[in-house]
C-alpha cells in the first residue's frame, strides 16, 4: 500500500529536500509512523507528544480533511496523496 | 529604521530573524512580530501621533516596517459613527460603529493589512504578490498591487458575488476561481506558495499582514479620546482581527496610551459557519472545523487558522461569542442601513445581528460603551439583500403619475417616508 505524500518546506530538511515522498500504511496514523521509519524526527513535527495532531497543522487525503473523515484512523489506499498543510490566515 | 526587535512562534516562542517566514519549524505554530516597547513608548505619544497624517502609518512605530511607507497612504482612519438610531433600536446608551465599509481603496478592513503586507513584501524585494481571499482582502490586493506596479495573483473561491470579482479584476491582476470553498482555495495557496516564491500576503507575509489589522484598534481607541470601549464585537472568519484588538489594545496599556480599564471582546460568526463560537459556547479549546453555508461568504471559513487565538482573547477579555441566522444577517445589514445610513456587508449584517442578541441575553449591558465592527461594504455583495429590499415605483414624468402614486401611499409611509 504506498501513497504520495507531500511535504511542506518546512518539514523538508526531514526528507533530504524532497517535496513528494512514498510511504505505506493503510491509515493516516500507520503512515506517519512509516514516514518516521524512513524520516527519523518528521512525526514529532506533525503531532504532540501525546501522538494527536498539533493544532495548526492540517492533514488531508485527496483534498480531504482529515477531521472530515477518521482523524488518524482515516483509511488511506494504493495511490491517495497526503498534503500536510500549515493553517493560513484570511477572511472579512 | 523600526522597533521591530524580531519574530516569534507564538506557541513555543522559538526565536526567528525578521523575514518572508510564518510558521514555526519545530511546532507549525504562527510567528508574531516582537518590539521594543520601550523604545516605543518614549517615541509614540499621544502629540506624535494626533500630529501625523490620518492614515495607518501614524501609528507606525508598532508596525512592522523599515523604509518611509510608499502605500496605504490614504488607508485607515475610517469613522467612529456614534450610533444614536442604532443605539436606541437596541435599547443601548452608548453605541459606536467602527465603519471599514468606506476604507480607501477597496472599501474592507482589508486594506489596513494589505497596506502593510505589500509594503513589506517590497522591501524584501519581491515583484509578484498574490492573495487566498473570501473577496475582500483579493480587491485591496489587487488594487495596491495595480498602485505599486508589481504583479498579482489572485485566487478566490468560484462561488463569490460579483462586486467582489469585479472589485478585483478591474484592476486586471490575474484571477484563478477555485471550485471550492474558502479552505479549499486556502490549501491549494498554501501549496503554491511553496512553489512558486511570491508574497502571498497572507501566507508567507501573514506574520506583518495581520500586524496592519492592529491599527483597526488602535484608530477606535484613539476615536474614543484615548480610552478603550467597555465591549467590542468583532466577526470572526480566519481569525486575524479579533486577536489583534485585542493585542492592539493591550499595546496601548503598555505604552501608556490609555489606561488599563475593562473591554470586552465579542466574536461574531453566520450560524452556516461558526466554529469558533461553537467552540465558545462548549468551553472547549478545540475547534472542530466546519463546511460552510451561510450568504456571509467573506466570514464563510470552516477551518479558521487562528481561531485558537481568538478563543484566547474572547476568554481572557470576559467576552463570548455568538452567531446569527441568514435571516438574521440581511435584517441586520437593513437595520444598520435603515438607522445610521451605513449599508455593510453580510459579515457586518452578522456583527450587527450577534450585538442585538448578545444585549438581549444581559451578555452586554445597556449603559456601557459598545463598538460594533464594520468590515466590509455592501455595495459589493448585493445579492444578499437582492430579494429584501423595496423596489422603486415604476412611473411616467408627469406630475399626475407622481400624485397619484403619492395618494396610494398609506398613512404611515407618508408621514415617516419610509417604504412599507
Amino acid at each position: 500500500m504506498a501513497v504520495q505524500v507531500r511535504i511542506p518546506t518546512p518539514l523538508r530538511k526531514f526528507t533530504g529536500g524532497q517535496e513528494s515522498v512514498e510511504a505505506a500504511g493503510n491509515t493516516i496514523g500507520a503512515v506517519l509512523a512509516d514516514l518516521e521509519k524512513n524520516h527519523p524526527g518528521l512525526r514529532d513535527r506533525i503531532c504532540d507528544a501525546d501522538g494527536s495532531v498539533r493544532r495548526f497543522v492540517n492533514l488531508y487525503v485527496n483534498g480531504d480533511d482529515i477531521r472530515f473523515l477518521d482523524n488518524l484512523s482515516s483509511a488511506v489506499k494504493d495511490g491517495d496523496e497526503i498534503s500536510i498543510v500549515p493553517a493560513i490566515a484570511g477572511g472579512v | 529604521m523600526s522597533f521591530v526587535t524580531g519574530m516569534k512562534c507564538r506557541e513555543c516562542g522559538e526565536a526567528y530573524a525578521v523575514g518572508a517566514h510564518h510558521v514555526c519549524e519545530f511546532c507549525f505554530g504562527p510567528l508574531e512580530v516582537q518590539y521594543d516597547y520601550d523604545s516605543v513608548a518614549r517615541t509614540m505619544t499621544r502629540a506624535v501621533i494626533e500630529a501625523r497624517p490620518r492614515n495607518i502609518w501614524r501609528y507606525r512605530e508598532l508596525l512592522p516596517i523599515e523604509r518611509e511607507p510608499q502605500i496605504g497612504l490614504y488607508s485607515g482612519f475610517t469613522p467612529l459613527v456614534r450610533a444614536e438610531r442604532l443605539g436606541a433600536a437596541l435599547g443601548v446608551k452608548e453605541l459606536y460603529v467602527k465603519d471599514d465599509s468606506v476604507n480607501h481603496p477597496t472599501f474592507s478592513y482589508k486594506d489596513r493589512v494589505v497596506s502593510v503586507a505589500i509594503s513589506k513584501a517590497i522591501e524584501f524585494g519581491f515583484d509578484t504578490v498574490s492573495c487566498a481571499s473570501t473577496g475582500n482582502l483579493a480587491n485591496s490586493v489587487a488594487a495596491h498591487a495595480a498602485r505599486a506596479g508589481l504583479r498579482c495573483f489572485i485566487f478566490i473561491p468560484d462561488n463569490l458575488e460579483q462586486g467582489k470579482v469585479i472589485g478585483s479584476t478591474i484592476y486586471r491582476p490575474i484571477p484563478v476561481a477555485i471550485k471550492g470553498n474558502y479552505d479549499d482555495v486556502n490549501r491549494l495557496c498554501t501549496e503554491i506558495a511553496d512553489k512558486y516564491r511570491w508574497a502571498f500576503v497572507n501566507i508567507n507575509l501573514r506574520p506583518f499582514y495581520t500586524e496592519g489589522a492592529k491599527t483597526y484598534g488602535f484608530e477606535i481607541a484613539e476615536q474614543l479620546g484615548w480610552k478603550l470601549p467597555q465591549h467590542i464585537v468583532v466577526p470572526t472568519a480566519g481569525g486575524t482581527i479579533l486577536p489583534k484588538v485585542g493585542r492592539a489594545f493591550e499595546e496601548l496599556i503598555r505604552i501608556g496610551l490609555v489606561a488599563d480599564t475593562p473591554s470586552r471582546i465579542y466574536s461574531a460568526q453566520a450560524a452556516g459557519s461558526a466554529p469558533v463560537v461553537n467552540a465558545i459556547h462548549r468551553e472547549s479549546d478545540l475547534i472542530e472545523p466546519v463546511k460552510p453555508d451561510t450568504i456571509a461568504k467573506s466570514i464563510a471559513i470552516g477551518n479558521p487558522a487562528d481561531g485558537y487565538y481568538v478563543l484566547k482573547a474572547v476568554r481572557k477579555s470576559g467576552g463570548w461569542g455568538e452567531k446569527a441566522t441568514d435571516a438574521e444577517i440581511v435584517a441586520g445589514i437593513k437595520l444598520l442601513a435603515e438607522t445610521e445610513g451605513i449599508f455593510t456587508e453580510p459579515a457586518g449584517g452578522t456583527t450587527v445581528a450577534v450585538t442585538k442578541k448578545l444585549i438581549e441575553q444581559g451578555r452586554i449591558p445597556r449603559d456601557e460603551s459598545i463598538v460594533i465592527s464594520v468590515t466590509g461594504n455592501g455595495y459589493k455583495t448585493i445579492e444578499a439583500v437582492l430579494d429584501s429590499v423595496v423596489k422603486p415605483h415604476v412611473i411616467g414624468a408627469r406630475l399626475g403619475e407622481f400624485e397619484e402614486l403619492y395618494e396610494s401611499l398609506d398613512a404611515t409611509q407618508r408621514a415617516s417616508g419610509i417604504a412599507g
